[in-house]
């Protein structure tokens, strides 16, 4: 009897974003990482209406929501900007990934994915051959930076799980 | 079958986005993070962010409601102190975004967007207008039903969700692909509200129960 799922549509905008959403840590917290790419959509088009949410499974004393604590939180959330780009800073998750949600218009439920940080012996990639796993692999990209882009759709399309 | 495919043409933004493989079934795993969902302490949420009336200079054009009901796990255990956030339409059908651009009107002491937690008991309580349907570009005449956006935690992250209350007896239902998305008529009707006179306050409020039930997470028992 479990409720249905339905699009967050296109206007949350003004309702579910929050001051430092994306900051899962506080700017200059020591080891912070940021991951940071793009949302596409199946024709390669940049996906301006998106919304992400990151849980490294672990929580802290931040404040997911508040952000009043300078400690950490485990997660966010973050609106794509109009050129589909999204950001999170983070202190390094103990697991080699961080649990990732998309939602847009257009997804009637949420597509769910996982940030590896690195390519390191895993049940779930080693069950993927190495193009379906390259989809899962954050690339580093400068000190610190870690690059993720979400394909939706099509070629090189960004695997996606079921649990 | 209870959620929607990912692809549903007759909802055209689908087919650009909707992915063209499965999802991968993940193998059992107690340590994964998934299991595991944010915790949202008392402190992080204002009571007032329930009233969606509040807040402003004067009160909202509309229809004054109250919507509650109860967060339930799969075995219909209340599930407590998970966050639900809820955003809206005003009564004439316009969301306070910046690119809503239905001439419709702006209400200066709406806004359309509040929080709450769910009590001890998994119960969450708002008090709103009853939002107006609206037009949308989907097809040509294409109108939505009346709904309130509803995102819900739970306790872990599988439990995760997003979806949309209804209002009973809507005509817009049967034209409606969003909400026709949904391939069980049965599991349709559970997005739509139920008029309650109980809930109902005298001089004041009509009442809507609406109760959301979350998936069953890949550890719970049957």
């Amino acid at each position: 009897m479990t409720t249905p799922s339905q699009t967050v549509g296109p206007f949350f905008g003004y309702a579910l974003p929050y001051a430092a959403d994306w900051e899962l840590v506080p700017e200059g917290h020591p080891g912070a990482v940021t991951i940071t790419g793009l949302v596409l959509d199946g024709a390669g088009e940049p996906v301006p209406d998106a919304l992400l949410e990151l849980w490294t499974g672990e929580g802290g004393d931040r404040g997911a929501l508040s952000r009043s604590g300078t400690g950490v939180s485990g997660f966010g959330r973050c609106g794509t900007a109009p050129d589909g780009s999204y950001r999170f800073r983070l202190a390094p998750p103990s697991r080699p990934y961080a649990a990732l949600l998309v939602f847009a218009r257009g997804l009637l439920k949420p597509v769910r994915t996982r940030v590896y940080l690195a390519d390191v012996p895993d049940p779930l990639l080693g069950s993927l051959d190495p193009a379906r796993r390259a989809t899962l692999l954050a690339r580093p990209e400068g000190q610190d930076v870690y690059r993720f882009d979400v394909r939706l759709q099509g070629e090189r399309e960004t695997v996606f799980l079921e649990f | 079958m209870t959620h929607p495919p990912y692809l549903h043409p007759d909802y055209a933004s689908t087919v650009l986005r909707a992915p063209s493989r499965p999802p991968l079934e993940m193998k059992q795993d107690p340590e994964a993070a998934e299991l595991t969902g944010p915790v949202f302490g008392r402190g992080e949420v204002d009571p007032l962010d329930a009233d969606l009336t509040a807040g402003h200079a004067g009160e909202p054009l509309g229809e004054r409601i109250i919507v509650t009901g109860r967060v339930l796990d799969a075995s219909g255990r209340p599930v407590p102190d998970t966050l639900v956030e809820i955003w809206q339409a005003n009564s004439a059908g316009r969301y306070a975004h910046q690119r809503d651009q239905h001439p419709a009107p702006l209400d200066p002491n709406f806004t359309g967007a509040g929080r709450c937690l769910t009590d001890d008991e998994g119960r969450y309580r708002f008090v709103t207008i009853k939002p107006g349907a609206y037009p949308w570009r989907n097809h040509p005449n294409a109108w939505r039903p009346a709904h309130i956006h509803f995102s819900v935690f739970g306790t872990a992250f599988t439990q995760r969700l997003v979806t949309q209350m209804y209002f009973p007896g809507d005509p817009l239902f049967a034209f409606d692909p969003i909400f026709r998305s949904i391939p069980d008529p049965a599991a349709r009707e559970r997005l739509v509200a139920t008029f309650d006179l109980g809930i109902t306050e005298p001089e004041w409020a009509l009442g809507y129960r609406w109760d959301v039930v979350l998936g069953r997470t890949p550890m719970e028992d049957a």
